[in-house]
Parts: C-alpha cells; sequence; structure tokens
C-alpha cells in the first residue's frame, strides 16, 4: 500500500516536472518579449538589450532553464516582470483564495449531487425524468456565462450580493462577525457558479452507478435478508457506487481548477488563476512558471488523494499494486 | 443556413437609431428585432446565427481532430503492445495530467489569437479519453478469433488494424466524439470571452457573451440570448451521445 503510494507521488513528481519544463520551453518559443513590453515601444535597441541582459533573456534557452529551475527548487522563485513583487509574495498571498473557492465547491457539489442522484436512482419515475433534465442542463451550462447571468440577477437587480473580489472596501475596519459576514457575501456567487456546475455532473454520475449496482446479487441478498428499503440503499447500494465516484473525483480536479480559471477572470477573485490570466497577457516568465507549479502540483496532490480515498472505500483495490488496478 | 435566417450583420448601417432596442421590437425602418440589438445597433439573433457557424465549426472540427490523433495513438497503442504501447501510453497519461485551461491559455494568449488556432489547441488538448478508448477496445478486439484468422491467413499488419480492428472499435469513439463537441463548443466560448479565441467582429458565441458582459445593466439580452444557444447545443449534444450509446452499446440496453 505505502510503496504503491510512494512511487504514484513519483510518478506525480515527474508529472509537475514534465509540465513545468514544457510551460518553459513553450512561452519563450512563443512570440512575445517582456522585456519588450518592459521597456516600451520607444526604447531604442540598446535599452532592449541591456534590459534583456538584465532579465537573463540573452542567454540559451537551456541554460536559462537550469538557472531557473535550481533557483525555483531553492524557493528562489524570482520576482514579476511586470509589478516588480516577488512571485512567492504574490502566489503565496493568492493560492488560499483559489484552494477555498475549488474545495468549498468541491465539497458542496459533491454533497449535494450524490443526494440528488441517490434520489433519482431509488425514487425513480417522474421525479427523476424531471431532475435528469436538471443535472444535464446544469452540466451544459457554461461557469463564466452563469456566473454573468448570477451577477445580472443577484447584483444588478436585486441588489443583494457583491460581484467583484473577496472583501469590500470596507474590510479592513470590519471585526468579528462582520468581517465573516462580508467574505461569506463575496464569496456567495463564485461558490454557487462553480457548485452548481459540478451539481450536474456528479448527480449524473451517480445516478448511473447506482443504477448499475442495484441490480448486483450482493443487493438482492440484501433484500432477501429482509434489511429495510432505507439500509439496502445506503450501506449496499450507495457505498459501492460511491467507489467510482470518488475516482471521478480525483478526474474532476483539473476540470475544476480550469473552470476556477474563468470564474476567478469574472468575479476579480484574487486566486491563482486570476495571476495566471494576467501574467500570461504580460508575458510575465516568472509568474507564469509560478502559477503553473502551483496548479499542476495542486492538481497532481488531488488525484493522489482521491486514490488514497478510493483505496480506503474499496478494500479490493488496496492489496492490489497499482498499474493492475 | 444562417444567410436565409437573417439579414448579415455587417449590412447594417444605422448604427445610433438602433441601438440597445429590446427583444420583439421593431425599429423606425420596420426592421422587427427578434432577440433586439446591441450597443451597435446589430441585430442579436442576426449575430447569434452566423455566430453559430463559427461556434459549431469550430467546435466539430476541432473534436475531428482530437478524434484523428487520439484513434492513431490509441489505435498503434493497443496493437502493437510492447515498447511502443507502453510509450504511448506513457504519454497519454502525461498529456492526460496537464492542467487543460492551463495549456489552452498560454497556448491561445502566445501566438496570434484565430479561429484556426483555437481548433488547433482545442483538438490537441483534447485526444486523451479518445486515444485511451481506443486503446482499451482495440486490445480487446486484437485478441479476438476474426482477427487472429486474418493474420493467419496473411493480412499485413496495418491492413488487419484499419480494416478488422478499428471499424469494430467506432462506437465508444462516436460517442465520446458528441459529448466532445458539446465540450469543446464551452471550450471554445471560454477563450472568446477571455478575448483569446475567436476575434470581433467575427461573431462567435463566446465573444458575443463576453461584449454583451459591457452591457449587462441596460442590455442583458445581448449576453443572455448566445449562453441559451450554447446551454441548448451542449444539452443537444450530450442527449445525443447518450442516445447513441443506449442504441449502439448493447451492454447500456435495459
Amino acid at each position: 500500500m505505502l510503496r504503491a503510494f510512494i512511487r504514484r507521488a513519483l510518478a506525480g513528481l515527474a508529472v509537475v516536472v514534465g509540465v513545468v519544463t514544457l510551460m518553459f520551453f513553450l512561452i519563450r518559443l512563443a512570440p512575445g518579449d517582456p522585456a519588450l513590453l518592459l521597456v516600451g515601444p520607444t526604447a531604442t535597441p540598446e535599452q532592449l538589450a541591456s534590459q534583456r541582459q538584465a532579465l537573463g533573456l540573452d542567454r540559451p534557452i537551456p541554460e536559462q532553464y537550469t538557472v531557473w529551475l535550481g533557483r525555483f527548487v531553492r524557493g528562489d522563485w524570482g520576482s514579476s516582470i511586470a509589478t516588480g513583487r516577488p512571485v512567492r509574495g504574490m502566489i503565496s498571498a493568492a493560492w488560499p483564495a483559489t484552494v477555498s473557492l475549488v474545495g468549498l465547491s468541491l465539497v458542496l457539489s459533491y454533497i449535494i449531487g450524490i443526494i440528488v442522484g441517490a434520489v433519482q436512482a431509488t425514487r425513480g419515475g417522474r421525479l427523476d425524468t424531471t431532475l435528469s433534465v436538471v443535472t444535464v442542463t446544469l452540466f451544459a451550462l457554461p461557469g463564466y456565462w452563469l456566473g454573468l447571468m448570477l451577477v445580472m440577477v443577484f447584483t444588478y437587480w436585486a441588489r443583494a450580493l457583491p460581484a467583484f473580489g473577496a472583501a469590500g472596501f470596507d474590510a479592513d475596519f470590519l471585526t468579528g462577525w462582520d468581517k465573516l459576514a462580508d467574505r461569506l457575501r463575496h464569496l456567495a456567487l463564485p461558490l454557487a457558479t462553480l457548485t452548481l456546475i459540478g451539481i450536474g455532473g456528479t448527480a449524473r454520475f451517480v445516478r448511473g452507478a447506482m443504477l448499475d449496482v442495484r441490480n448486483a446479487p450482493h443487493v438482492a441478498i440484501a433484500r432477501a435478508k429482509g434489511l429495510s428499503p432505507v439500509q439496502v440503499t445506503l450501506r449496499h447500494v450507495l457505498r459501492n457506487a460511491l467507489i467510482p465516484v470518488l475516482t471521478l473525483l480525483g478526474l474532476s480536479l483539473p476540470a475544476l481548477f480550469s473552470g476556477a480559471v474563468f470564474i476567478e477572470a469574472i468575479f476579480a477573485w484574487p486566486g491563482v488563476g486570476r495571476i495566471m490570466v494576467e501574467a500570461v497577457g504580460a508575458r510575465d516568465y516568472p509568474v507564469i512558471m509560478a502559477a503553473t507549479a502551483v496548479s499542476a502540483t495542486l492538481v497532481v496532490v488531488g488525484n493522489l488523494l482521491a486514490e488514497a480515498m478510493t483505496a480506503w472505500a474499496d478494500p479490493r483495490l488496496r492489496a492490489q499494486p497499482s498499474g493492475a488496478a | 443556413m444562417a444567410p436565409l435566417l437573417a439579414v448579415d450583420p455587417s449590412l447594417q448601417r444605422d448604427i445610433v437609431a438602433t441601438r440597445f432596442l429590446p427583444p420583439l421590437s421593431t425599429d423606425f425602418h420596420g426592421a422587427f428585432h427578434l432577440l433586439g440589438t446591441d450597443r451597435f445597433g446589430r441585430d442579436v439573433w442576426a449575430r447569434l446565427l452566423f455566430g453559430a457557424r463559427v461556434s459549431l465549426g469550430v467546435g466539430v472540427l476541432a473534436v475531428l481532430l482530437s478524434v484523428v490523433i487520439g484513434m492513431a495513438v490509441g489505435a498503434a497503442a493497443g496493437f502493437w503492445q510492447g515498447r511502443t504501447g507502453l510509450v504511448l501510453l506513457g504519454l497519454t497519461d502525461f498529456a492526460l495530467a496537464l492542467p487543460r485551461v492551463v495549456l489552452l491559455l498560454l497556448l491561445a494568449s502566445l501566438w496570434q489569437p484565430s479561429a484556426a488556432l483555437v481548433i488547433v489547441v482545442l483538438g490537441l488538448t483534447g485526444w486523451m479519453t479518445i486515444a485511451r478508448l481506443v486503446h482499451g477496445e482495440v486490445r480487446a478486439l486484437a485478441a479476438r478469433p476474426f482477427v487472429e484468422s486474418a493474420v493467419a491467413l496473411g493480412v499485413r499488419s496495418p491492413r488487419v488494424l484499419v480494416r478488422h480492428i478499428l471499424p469494430n472499435a467506432l462506437t465508444p469513439v462516436i460517442v465520446a466524439a458528441a459529448l466532445g463537441v458539446g465540450n469543446a463548443i464551452m471550450l471554445e466560448a471560454g477563450l472568446s470571452f477571455l478575448g483569446l479565441g475567436v476575434q470581433p467582429p467575427t461573431p462567435s458565441w463566446g465573444n458575443l457573451i463576453a461584449s454583451g458582459r459591457d452591457t449587462l445593466v441596460n442590455a442583458p439580452w445581448v449576453a443572455t440570448a448566445p449562453g441559451v444557444a450554447l446551454v441548448l447545443v451542449v444539452v443537444a449534444a450530450t442527449l445525443l451521445g447518450d442516445a447513441v450509446r443506449d442504441r449502439l452499446d448493447p451492454s447500456y440496453r435495459r
């Protein structure tokens, strides 16, 4: 178990290194020069050359890569080309915002999605059909558009919830409950957007998995033993149906982070995604690289956690070496 | 079909008089605007139809590209097991672990944005699930008697793969492609929404939503209409995928 886990962790590390390496060469091969953006269009060629030298961009790309990687591993992430601020400060200020948004929406959408899917699979009939229409529609909603619609209704029409940022202008003067309420009010719309979409996919998947398990022999036996329908559903159907759902949870993490990039852009949520979008526009190499490394790491760690949870839920997977499962 | 159902929006001239008309209104030229007009006085319904050409076209072509790459990689990995298969599978898993939107953002913003770039980028980042599916199918099929008999008859292996194995592995690919079209259209719209996809004035549903974002307060219909269209198409693609699977895959028949 532990050995398999260590092997998966090493594979995950290799993926992170691979992603970062790929990204490093991609952004340097693509057109666009951060030095040019920094010195401005009126600069002389000499000024541009000295700026490039100062940033180390005049050296061969493989050399830049080794220098960057060495510094990055030692914790020296450089400073932003566009703003001059240290990259580590920017990222460490941003990632809790992303993780809290993505994590909360993950928990909420799985809880609600599992309940909805379970109700659909056990009740069937017209309720199932109605909920199916709702979940397929939710699943098909593009996040940025749903976000806009929520802003339109709750911010412009109802004037109930703020649409931008993670805290109000007066947040620094608030204390205790008021501060928490301010945070929650700002969290409401982005969280609702991500969660609503997540519910659609989860409910559809849970419903399918439960229908598959429902006709399995062990369920028939449980019924024949005289267990109540609730017990059969909770202990024998839902529990087994949750194993593929946990796997899905791991697989959906990258998609969730991806979705969060759009949501952060719309709601001006101060997370890693927004930093990334801004850095890409400004060709801010050190920031792009750090944000890439952090988001790739978050995705890989999330996958590992999901795998560990699957092993916990399904004893059959524990004994097997990884790869065979 | 779009030109039959609406006037080409680029032919409209009078901007000021027809700005921000609400849906179902008639301007003083007597032209009827089913979904109203945007801030340049352009008919939203017409923009929607012409945007559909771009969005649907990009979505379908991107999925076609991923299907071609995915089938090639998956079939090769499933047929030539051993070192080739291992390398290709490793590549697939690696590509699957790449954060797709991060990659999309980078690729789309580093080169000059265009519809062609969006197709290539979406195609290059979407082939992995298809490759996985095809790999599984091909592996299972390669051990079946009719394939062995073809090999025994002396049919050369590329021909065995193309004529005998791949046609039998198509079902899950068709399903995945139908689901993928919806997803690709959504991502295209997302990129265009961030300004990294199809560039205005060429309409796509994504940049229509983006342009409606600025006028959300006084003209909410501009952003609402393309979003509703997008949802309908993605729902349709999802249901189509489900229906095809139910039809073609015996194990899903109940």
